[in-house]
Order: structure tokens, then C-alpha cells, then sequence
């Protein structure tokens, strides 16, 4: 009797919960094969980076050359280019597509009609079904010099119709600015959720204490969905060098490319179109880990400052 | 009229002037943002039902102006197109069962917690989301120690699990499904495999909606492990063959012989365009209405769990 009184604090032993686990072995299988393979095998290919890699001699028996390729990437005359150009984009990025789903979703949250808050809600998600080939196209075709709308409409006004493709200085806010009209909805439902989350007690308390419904959002809908915005600000922080390669690529062009090459498209261009493999994998692998940094930083920030933390 | 207004003022806490422009604005943005959002949309539609000249002459602003199916004729003739989008099917419907079996896989494995090594699983998952070995790595693994370069292999396996949708199927096991009933399968010798099977799934169609959706819509959209992968022709996703239609303009110029002059022919691709654009978008809007709810929700199970 005292026996198992004792067995049953005691934690079982290590060798009897791998026993009781030997079916979850067999269910995680594949997804483990999958991670080793196809997420972490590639991590030793990374070494390719500080060799000189020949397909004959393979990744392991190339040579060790050491820091030659970042050298080559620092000192050549595009790195700082590149990295200026993927750095305020995404910062440009960053800032002008953080309000616009705050203010959606606190307005989708004070309407009244029901019907009228789906109907927005279900116009405003529609945009994240469209690829990115056919919004670039749809950028493409409205801003045709001859018979996009755009230039239509400007051409009626008066105006002077203006080439935006054709024009380095418009493609960094054609970005952003289309990424915005894209995005926008779908990034409110998350803030739409953490609205609903309010204790409703909370506005009878500000309504007797007579608050305006203005009041009620700085003071009660802001700091509620604070931490969710920070989650997210987090996040994007930590992705701010690994601005995405598909919108990007099919919106450069030759006139464009001085402000539109960034790290991702050039990465693709030495690596798979020109076969620079060791010195790609360089540059990615330098953009891998200020990713990992900012990341870190932003989050331990956060973390001491307000308590949230995504790690 | 007047006598109705006060009555109804009367039913609800009084409000206040700056309450009342406080609701119009509010109104407004949303107006605002339906507008936005929705007059590209519009316009694409109406313009790819539109003539040509109509098109071109710029008289079309909301609705379709001499109506014409021209441009949808000379869409479903484009041998590549067809071909693009019978390809984007086979990797969409396939994609999607292989990221379903294994994110389900993975999730239940890791929402149990006699599973002994569940934490070392659960950090390898996480780690993948902050750091990934890069472009070149994963190129070489795939293109030349596989060999599944134009193989539809290198389109449906490197990505088949993703992450975020580990997560989110796994906080759903852990918080939506009631511990006791995997308890009671246990004492009646239920297997994790019975527990997955009879348990589990026929209580997550939530959240397999949501994955499944997440994961067609992201293969069906994709285009960039084909460009990297795929060489042949044949083979091309329908957004490889939308790619070098509408972006690189390298349209087959045999579809619209039989115009004559330069002008008309200019102003047909630029037409045929709109018209692509409405049919490689057609499945998701149609799917869409029918999901939308699942979308919403599997957006919140992620938002909430944090």
C-alpha cells in the first residue's frame, strides 16, 4: 500500500514515459523527418558561406575561404545601397500600414448596424485573396501612361499624365501604399478580436461617469488592444530586413531597380540566376541573423518596458 | 417624424451632440474605406466586360460600357492559361491535403502532454519561424541533392508545414476540446492514433477549415518556388503563366490576330489583361462567401491565444 502511494508521487521514470510515448512516435514521425530534413539540414548548408563552394566538391568538401564573401559584400559599392533601400522600406512600410487597421477596427467596432459592419468587414478582407502577380498587374494597368484609369482621370483634370513605373522616385509609395490598401482589412480582424475582448462593464462605468464615446476609446479601447499592438509591432520589427521577395521582384524594373533592390531579390538574383552560390548564402545568412537581433532586441525591450514579449 | 426621433432618443442613454458627429464620422471611414477598397475591384470587373474602345477612350468608371465578352472568348482559348490553371489545381488540392495531414500530425502530438518530448518537438517548430537557413541552402538540398526540380514535389514538400498553423491547431487541441474526453478514450484503451482519429478531428472542422483555406489560398497564390523550381512550360502554375502575361507582357500575340491594326490589338491585350486578372481570381471569390466565417474565426482563435 505505501508503495504506490509513493509510485504515484513520484514521477515515472524516464524509460516508462518514453514507453507510454511510442505511439506519438509513430504519429510525429513524418513531421519530424520533415523538420530535420527540410529545416534543419539546410542550416548546415549554411557553412557554403565561409567556402568556396564547387558543385563537384560539394558542401562539405569545398574549401574554407573564411569571411571572403562578407568582405566582398561590404566592401563592394551596392551592399550599402541594398541594405539602405530594404532598411527604409520596410520602416516605410511599418509606419504608414500601423494605423490604418487600428482605426478600421475601432470604427468596425462602434458601429451600430450589424449589416453594415459585415458588409465593410467582408469588402475589406477581399483584397488578401488577390495574388500578388495580379496586384502587381492591377498596379500596372491603372498606371499605364496611355490607358490606365489613373493617368485618365489626370489627363481629364488637365494634368500632365505621369509615368509612375517609369519613375524612380513613385515606386517606394506604390509599394507601400497598394501593400496598404491589401493588407489593411485583414490586419484589423486581429484588433476587431481583441476589441470584443473589452469587459463591457467597463463602458457602463465610463457612460454613468458621463464619457463621450471618444473618451471611452482613448481611455478604454486603446489601452485594452495595447499589447496586441505590440505583439504585432514585435513581430514586424523582427522581419524588418526580410521584406518579402514576390511583390517586390515583379514591381522592379530597369528605371526602378536603384531604390527597388533589396536584400531578398538580390540574394535570388547571385544566387539561383547567377550561381554565386557561397557568396547568396552570404548575404542571407547576414540577413537571417539581423532579423534574429532585432528581433531579440525589440522583444527584451518590451519585455522590461511593458511586459510583452512574443518568446 | 420628429415625434419617432425623440421617442427613440428617449429609449437609450442620452446623446450627447459630439456622441451624434462622433457616429457620422465613424460612418465616414467606413464608407470611406468600403470605397477604397472596392472601386479597383469594381473596375477591373466592369472594364474586362467592357469593348476595347470603351476601355480605351477611358468612358468606363463604375459599370460596363458596351457590353462585350470578347475578352473572356480570347481568355478561354489561351492554351496556356488553361494549362497554368489545371496545373494550379493539381498543386493547390495536393498541397493542401499533404500541409492538413502533417500540420495535424504535428499539432495533436504536441497539444498531449504525456507526450514525452514534447518540448524539444514543440522548440524545433518555433525556431523554424525565427530563423531559416536562406534561398541558397534550401536550393541546393532541393534542385540538386533531390533532383526535384520540375517535379511537383519541389512544390507541395519543402513547405508542407507550416509553423503558425502548428500553433494555432495546437492551441485549438489544448483549449477547444475538453481533456476528459481524450481521458475516457484512454481507459477504454483508446490509442493516440483512435484519440487522433475519433476524437480529434471530428471535433476541429473549425480549425481544418481554416488551415486548409490558409494553406490553398498560399499555394494557389504563390509563384515563387516555381520560378525558382520549375523550368518547363507544362508545368507552370497559373500565376508563373499570369507572371509573363501580364507583368513581363509576353503575350502570345497569335490570340488576337485576327485585329488588324496595331492600335486595336494594343488596345485588346490591355483588355485581355482585365479579363485574366477576373478569371485567376474567380476560385478564391467564389470560395470566399462560403469560408469567410471560418477565415474570421481561425483569425481570432490566433489573435486571442496571442
Amino acid at each position: 500500500m505505501s508503495r504506490s502511494k509513493t509510485d504515484i508521487r513520484i514521477r515515472p521514470s524516464v524509460g516508462k514515459r518514453i514507453c507510454k510515448s511510442l505511439p506519438y512516435y509513430g504519429l510525429i514521425l513524418l513531421p519530424l523527418i520533415y523538420l530535420l530534413l527540410f529545416k534543419y539540414y539546410p542550416m548546415l548548408g549554411i557553412q557554403i558561406a565561409f567556402k568556396k563552394y564547387k558543385a563537384k566538391l560539394g558542401i562539405w568538401g569545398s574549401p574554407w575561404v573564411g569571411l571572403k564573401y562578407f568582405n566582398d559584400f561590404f566592401s563592394s559599392a551596392t551592399a550599402g545601397t541594398i541594405i539602405w533601400n530594404t532598411f527604409s522600406l520596410s520602416l516605410y512600410y511599418l509606419v504608414a500600414s500601423f494605423p490604418f487597421p487600428i482605426i478600421l477596427a475601432i470604427a468596425l467596432n462602434e458601429c451600430r448596424s450589424r449589416k453594415f459592419q459585415k458588409v465593410t468587414q467582408m469588402v475589406t478582407y477581399m483584397p488578401y485573396f488577390i495574388s500578388t502577380v495580379v496586384l502587381v498587374s492591377m498596379i500596372l494597368q491603372f498606371t499605364d501612361i496611355s490607358n490606365g484609369f489613373v493617368n485618365q482621370i489626370i489627363r481629364r483634370l488637365g494634368g500632365k499624365p505621369i509615368n509612375f513605373m517609369g519613375t524612380v522616385g513613385y515606386f517606394r509609395s506604390l509599394y507601400v501604399w497598394t501593400g496598404v490598401w491589401q493588407s489593411m482589412g485583414y490586419s484589423a480582424i486581429v484588433y476587431l478580436a481583441a476589441l470584443t475582448g473589452v469587459p463591457q462593464e467597463l463602458y457602463e462605468a465610463a457612460k454613468v461617469d458621463g464619457a463621450s464615446k471618444l473618451r471611452r476609446i482613448v481611455s478604454i479601447d486603446i489601452p485594452y488592444i495595447a499589447p496586441t499592438i505590440l505583439t504585432l509591432f514585435i513581430l514586424n520589427t523582427g522581419s524588418i530586413l526580410s521584406i518579402g521577395f514576390e511583390k517586390i521582384y515583379l514591381m522592379q524594373n530597369s528605371i526602378n531597380t536603384p531604390v527597388s533592390e533589396v536584400i531578398s531579390t538580390y540574394v535570388y538574383k547571385m544566387g539561383v540566376q547567377n550561381g554565386n552560390f557561397s557568396f547568396s548564402t552570404a548575404v542571407g545568412l547576414f540577413n537571417s541573423l539581423v532579423n534574429l537581433f532585432m528581433l531579440l532586441v525589440v522583444n527584451t525591450l518590451s519585455k522590461k518596458l511593458t511586459d510583452v514579449s512574443v518568446l | 417624424m420628429s415625434e419617432k426621433r425623440i421617442l427613440r432618443r428617449q429609449g437609450h442613454v442620452y446623446e450627447t451632440r459630439e456622441d451624434r458627429v462622433f457616429n457620422v464620422i465613424v460612418a465616414l471611414i467606413l464608407i470611406l474605406a468600403i470605397a477604397i477598397v472596392a472601386y479597383p475591384l469594381i473596375y477591373v470587373v466592369s472594364a474586362s466586360f467592357s469593348s476595347t474602345d470603351a476601355v480605351m477612350a477611358g468612358r468606363v468608371w463604375l459599370l460596363p460600357v458596351d457590353l462585350s465578352l470578347k475578352a473572356y472568348e480570347t481568355v478561354f482559348k489561351y492554351q496556356e492559361i488553361m494549362t497554368g490553371y489545371k496545373n494550379a489545381l493539381i498543386y493547390t488540392i495536393s498541397g493542401t491535403a499533404v500541409s492538413l495531414v502533417m500540420t495535424t500530425l504535428c499539432a495533436f502530438c504536441l497539444s498531449r502532454k504525456d507526450f514525452y518530448g514534447r518540448k524539444v518537438v514543440g522548440f524545433m517548430v518555433l525556431f523554424t519561424m525565427i530563423f531559416n537557413a536562406g534561398l541558397v541552402p534550401n536550393y541546393l538540398l532541393i534542385n540538386n541533392t533531390l533532383k526535384w526540380g520540375d517535379t511537383i514535389w519541389a512544390l507541395i514538400i519543402p513547405n508542407c508545414m507550416n509553423a503558425w498553423y502548428v500553433i494555432l491547431m495546437r492551441s485549438y487541441f489544448e483549449n477547444s476540446i475538453p481533456n476528459e474526453l481524450f481521458e475516457a478514450g484512454e481507459i477504454d484503451g483508446c490509442s493516440p492514433l483512435r484519440q487522433l482519429l475519433n476524437i480529434a478531428i471530428p471535433l476541429s472542422g473549425p480549425i481544418i477549415a481554416v488551415i486548409a483555406l490558409y494553406s490553398a489560398v498560399g499555394i494557389w497564390n504563390s509563384y515563387y518556388d516555381a520560378l525558382v523550381y520549375i523550368r518547363r512550360k507544362e508545368m507552370y502554375p497559373l500565376q508563373l503563366v499570369l507572371r509573363n502575361i501580364l507583368i513581363l507582357n509576353s503575350m502570345d500575340m497569335s490570340v488576337t490576330a485576327d485585329l488588324r491594326d496595331m492600335a486595336s490589338r494594343q488596345g485588346m491585350s490591355h483588355l485581355l489583361k482585365y479579363a485574366v486578372i477576373v478569371v485567376s481570381s474567380l476560385p478564391l471569390l467564389l470560395m470566399y462567401p462560403f469560408v469567410q466565417k471560418y477565415f474570421v474565426k481561425g483569425i481570432m482563435v490566433g489573435g486571442v491565444k496571442g
